[in-house]
């Protein structure tokens, strides 16, 4: 038996110890004392979801393809665990080799949602790595943060060495060789971390000074030294068919969120709309080779006993090669007892025909996300869902068997009315009322319409990087309004609607935009127990307020305010390629309601072009 | 789905950490195992066919074994030692098939025919022990299961020997007394180990752990969980003759 970390009578006594152990299908086994240098990688949040994240799955492969690398991972321990770990002082460990993190020569992060920064801090602490980064020495990891959330690193900049900003696939190399070369030389932990500031796609934080305007917003965000790049541009991946890929995923023990294989087939999108932040900061949108990927789909069912096969992209209709691929997918696949499943996808005849294919019709629902319930306000967040396009594809829908939808909507959009808001179930009546024109001995029973909405939360590297947040009792109010307007139509027997809890959304829309005033905020809040906020059941607002209240911080600064056009963002010194001015005009044009065309339509000259590939390209300009 | 398939049956060890996976998670390793390995397992008919597989006697969390089996559907066959080396290719550390059976044509299920289970118990060193608390009152000394290990191995060779052996046994609805020396069969020492063999199954069944703790009322000592190490070493059925026979006599190896 391997040496595990914990002994027989934690692992018996807490929920799932099969978390903590490591030793599943594909796990790569080093010695640690055979490499130059050991990386953990983590997702702060517990093990079922983080074993979900394909960007790790890339990664961890990446790094353990090189023989002087051993990469390692950590999730964050359950309350359950945290507990015990805190009583007994037993410092956390890594799946593989069950070894301190701290004995890491890094400590990589995957930031994928906000509500994950108190769990950073535990991974720390339980680690033993001091929580800020100035504490630390050089026997502590270089603690690196990567994923969507450092396109805005600066609430939680004072606690990690290095923000990796763009696509992980790029520039680790370098990374690595810098390390390798000065690790043993002498030189101090300032000393790396300048040179590692040098290379391109690494933010360094305390190689970079800022300073505050009196009204508190970012007066000046300058570097220490000459020789440290005053912008970062973000890493991407311009020869898409030529970058590694997991063939041999993890297959974890436990069931856990996303319990298939993953298939990257698209990575950005084409479609622009105005709220979404993944839209713009992956541009340009790259497609990957159907050849190739329907070679990756073999292989990976092979190598992983899945029973199921998923494609990963933001719009996967807007694949070009979908319909090849799909057709091929469901021969291939159907033959080996593996189930397709299709997300983002417009309905259509083709989608429709798909989806009957490799889906159960009286278990499966349609699923449109228009976000907004009028044509006008859609318009605004450049949606380019008609409510013609999405009755069309319901009323295809209805005649081939389906008589349940699921409607996505967000609350709160800049220049949102209560016309607007009443536009929600005003759509989804009109749909049922379309699905009961179908004569009866042609339909399927009653339908069933659920919609929800959420909080709509602006972030950063979006043209409503500008828009005040709504404050939450009017979102509260308006959500409210939503509801008893969906109890005064005609179906409404046919009509559910949810819609969610704003605290969450607050403090998302705090760091989301916030600045490094805000690191304070989250230490106390850790300080005072919030760990897991992402989870309803341990999520603790008092606290938060209470970390607010006490370090003399205002949300509203940050959520409700609108910015001038000419304020300096904390995230600006990020090139993510899209430029300011491209998104300010996009600003201006929603205002008006003015829609902007998709990249394929027409290039609108957002500035992704300048990396010289993907779909700015695909004409053969 | 050909109408005719073969019954297999399977015998594999779960050891090492593999005890801390639930019997629910082994039974998606093997599937997804069976897959990778790319074998002519037989499906379900339906909307979602599944993998003709069932598994007998579960195993608790915890708990090791070198005699688990589950029963799989066909299509088509391969020798048993080519099985088991196809299998294997698939494991991780701690889960290894032992050996592959042919039963005949109207065998009935591992899982219906499961009549006992036999035990070796060993008592924890102190490698094996959480000693890191050293303020609680949990804490535990390593002489203090010397001294019960001492306790209870004296009382083995007598138990049996009582009328009635009580012990509470919680069910679904409430705690009872019950008498379970009927679920005894053998109960001895071994090399310093407590060796069981007990019924399983759907008739009676009867776990371990309720015989370790009869030991222990019978030998005054507290029943602690963590003091054990409970390991599965075969699994039986009743054969023709009424014996108790290892589940892997059920059928033929395939040459």
């Amino acid at each position: 038996m391997s040496e595990l970390a914990l002994s027989d009578e934690i692992l018996m006594g807490i929920e799932k110890p099969a978390r903590y152990i490591g030793n599943e299908v594909n796990m790569v086994r080093k010695n640690p004392n055979d490499v130059d240098i050991r990386f953990c990688m983590c997702f702060p949040d517990v093990y079922e979801i983080g074993m979900s994240h394909l960007g790790i799955q890339i990664l961890y492969d990446t790094f353990n393809r090189r023989d002087d690398v051993y990469c390692e991972r950590v999730y964050s321990p359950w309350p359950d665990l945290d507990r015990v770990m805190r009583d007994k002082n037993i410092p956390l460990f890594s799946l593989e080799t069950q070894s301190p993190v701290k004995d890491f020569d890094f400590l990589g992060i995957t930031l994928q949602y906000e509500m994950c920064y108190t769990n950073i801090l535990q991974v720390l602490d339980l680690s033993g790595i001091p929580i800020y980064a100035k504490d630390r020495t050089l026997d502590d990891p270089i603690v690196v943060g990567g994923g969507p959330c450092s396109y805005n690193p600066e609430p939680i900049a004072d606690f990690f060495d290095v923000f990796y900003i763009g696509e992980g696939e790029t520039r680790y190399d370098d990374v690595f060789e810098c390390y390798k070369a000065m690790k043993d030389d002498g030189s101090s932990r300032v000393d790396i971390l300048h040179a590692i500031s040098k290379i391109p796609g690494m933010y360094v934080p305390s190689m970079y000074e800022v300073s505050y305007n009196e009204d508190g917003t970012l007066a000046s965000f300058e570097p220490i030294h000459e020789d440290v790049p005053r912008t970062v541009t973000k890493e991407v991946v311009m020869d898409f068919n030529d970058v590694h890929y997991p063939e041999k995923p993890l297959v974890p023990f436990i069931q856990v969120t996303q319990d298939r294989v993953t298939l990257e087939i698209m990575r950005g999108c084409i479609r622009g709309c105005r709220f979404c932040q993944a839209g713009m900061i992956y541009r340009p949108t790259r497609q990957k080779d159907v050849n190739l990927i329907k070679d990756y789909a073999v292989k990976m069912i092979r190598s992983t006993g899945h029973e199921e096969i998923s494609l990963s992209s933001l719009s996967s209709s807007d694949y070009e090669c979908l319909k090849e691929f799909t057709y091929f997918l469901i021969e291939e696949m159907g033959n080996q007892h593996v189930n397709i499943s299709l997300p983002s996808l417009r309905i259509d005849a083709f989608s429709l025909d798909v989806m009957k294919k490799v889906q159960d019709i009286k278990k499966s629902s349609l699923t449109f996300a228009p976000e907004a319930g009028t044509q006008r306000l859609r318009d605004v967040i450049n949606k380019g869902l008609t409510e013609e396009v999405i009755l069309n594809g319901a009323m295809q829908a209805f005649h081939g068997g389906w008589n349940k939808v699921k409607f996505y909507f967000m609350l709160g959009l800049p220049t949102e009315t209560m016309e607007d808001a009443e536009g929600i179930p005003a759509l989804c009546e009109r749909v049922a009322e379309a699905y009961y024109d179908i004569p009866k001995d042609q339909r399927n029973g009653k339908i069933s319409i659920t919609a929800s909405s959420s909080f709509f939360v602006p972030k950063p590297f979006t043209p409503f990087q500008w828009a005040a947040m709504l404050d939450p009792d009017t979102y509260i109010e308006r959500a409210h309004h939503v509801k008893d307007t969906f109890r005064q139509q005609l179906n409404a027997k046919s009509l559910k609607y949810t819609y969610h809890e704003s605290y969450v959304s607050v403090l998302e829309g705090v760091f989301a935009r916030g600045d490094r005033k805000l690191s304070k905020v989250i230490y106390d809040a850790y300080k005072s127990g919030c760990i897991f906020d992402a989870w309803t059941d341990f999520f603790d607002n008092d606290k938060w307020m209470a970390a607010f209240e006490k370090n003399g911080i205002d949300k509203e600064f940050y959520t409700t305010r609108e910015r001038n056009e000419d304020e300096l963002f904390p995230w600006d010194f990020i090139d993510i390629g899209v430029t300011k001015r491209f998104l300010l005009s996009e600003w201006k044009q929603a205002k008006k309601g003015v829609v902007t065309p998709n990249c394929r339509e027409k290039c609108s000259g957002c500035g992704a072009a300048k990396f010289g590939g993907g779909v700015c390209f695909e004409r053969g300009k | 789905m050909s109408e005719e398939t073969y019954k297999i049956r399977i015998k594999y060890a779960k050891m090492g950490v593999l005890k801390y996976i639930g019997h629910l998670d082994l039974m998606r390793f093997f599937q997804k195992a069976v897959k990778r390995a790319d074998f002519d397992i037989a499906y379900s008919q339906g909307y979602s066919p599944h993998q003709l597989m069932s598994f007998a006697a579960p195993l608790a969390l915890g708990v090791t074994s070198e005699g688990e089996y589950f029963d799989a559907q066909f299509n088509s066959l391969i020798p048993s030692d080519e099985f088991v080396r196809k299998f294997n290719e698939q494991m991780v550390d701690g889960v290894y098939v032992k050996d592959v059976i042919l039963l005949p044509e109207k065998a009935k299920k591992a899982m219906s025919i499961v009549a006992a289970s036999d035990y070796v118990i060993t008592f924890k060193s102190e490698d094996d022990l959480d000693f890191t608390d050293d303020n609680k009152t949990e804490k535990r000394k390593v002489s203090d299961i010397a001294d019960k290990k001492k306790k209870i191995l004296e009382v083995v060779p007598y138990l049996l020997e009582k009328e009635t052996i009580e012990v509470f046994r919680k069910t679904k609805k409430n705690e009872k007394v019950e008498d379970i020396k009927k679920g005894i069969y053998k109960l001895e020492v071994r090399k310093d180990n407590i060796y069981m063999f007990l019924a399983t199954g759907s008739e009676y069944n009867l776990k371990p752990e309720s015989v370790l703790e009869a030991l222990c009322n019978e030998a005054g000592v507290e029943y602690n969980k963590f003091d054990y190490h409970i390991h599965r070493i075969e699994t039986y059925y009743k054969n023709e003759d009424n014996n108790l026979v290892s589940l892997l006599e059920t059928g033929e190896r395939i040459i």
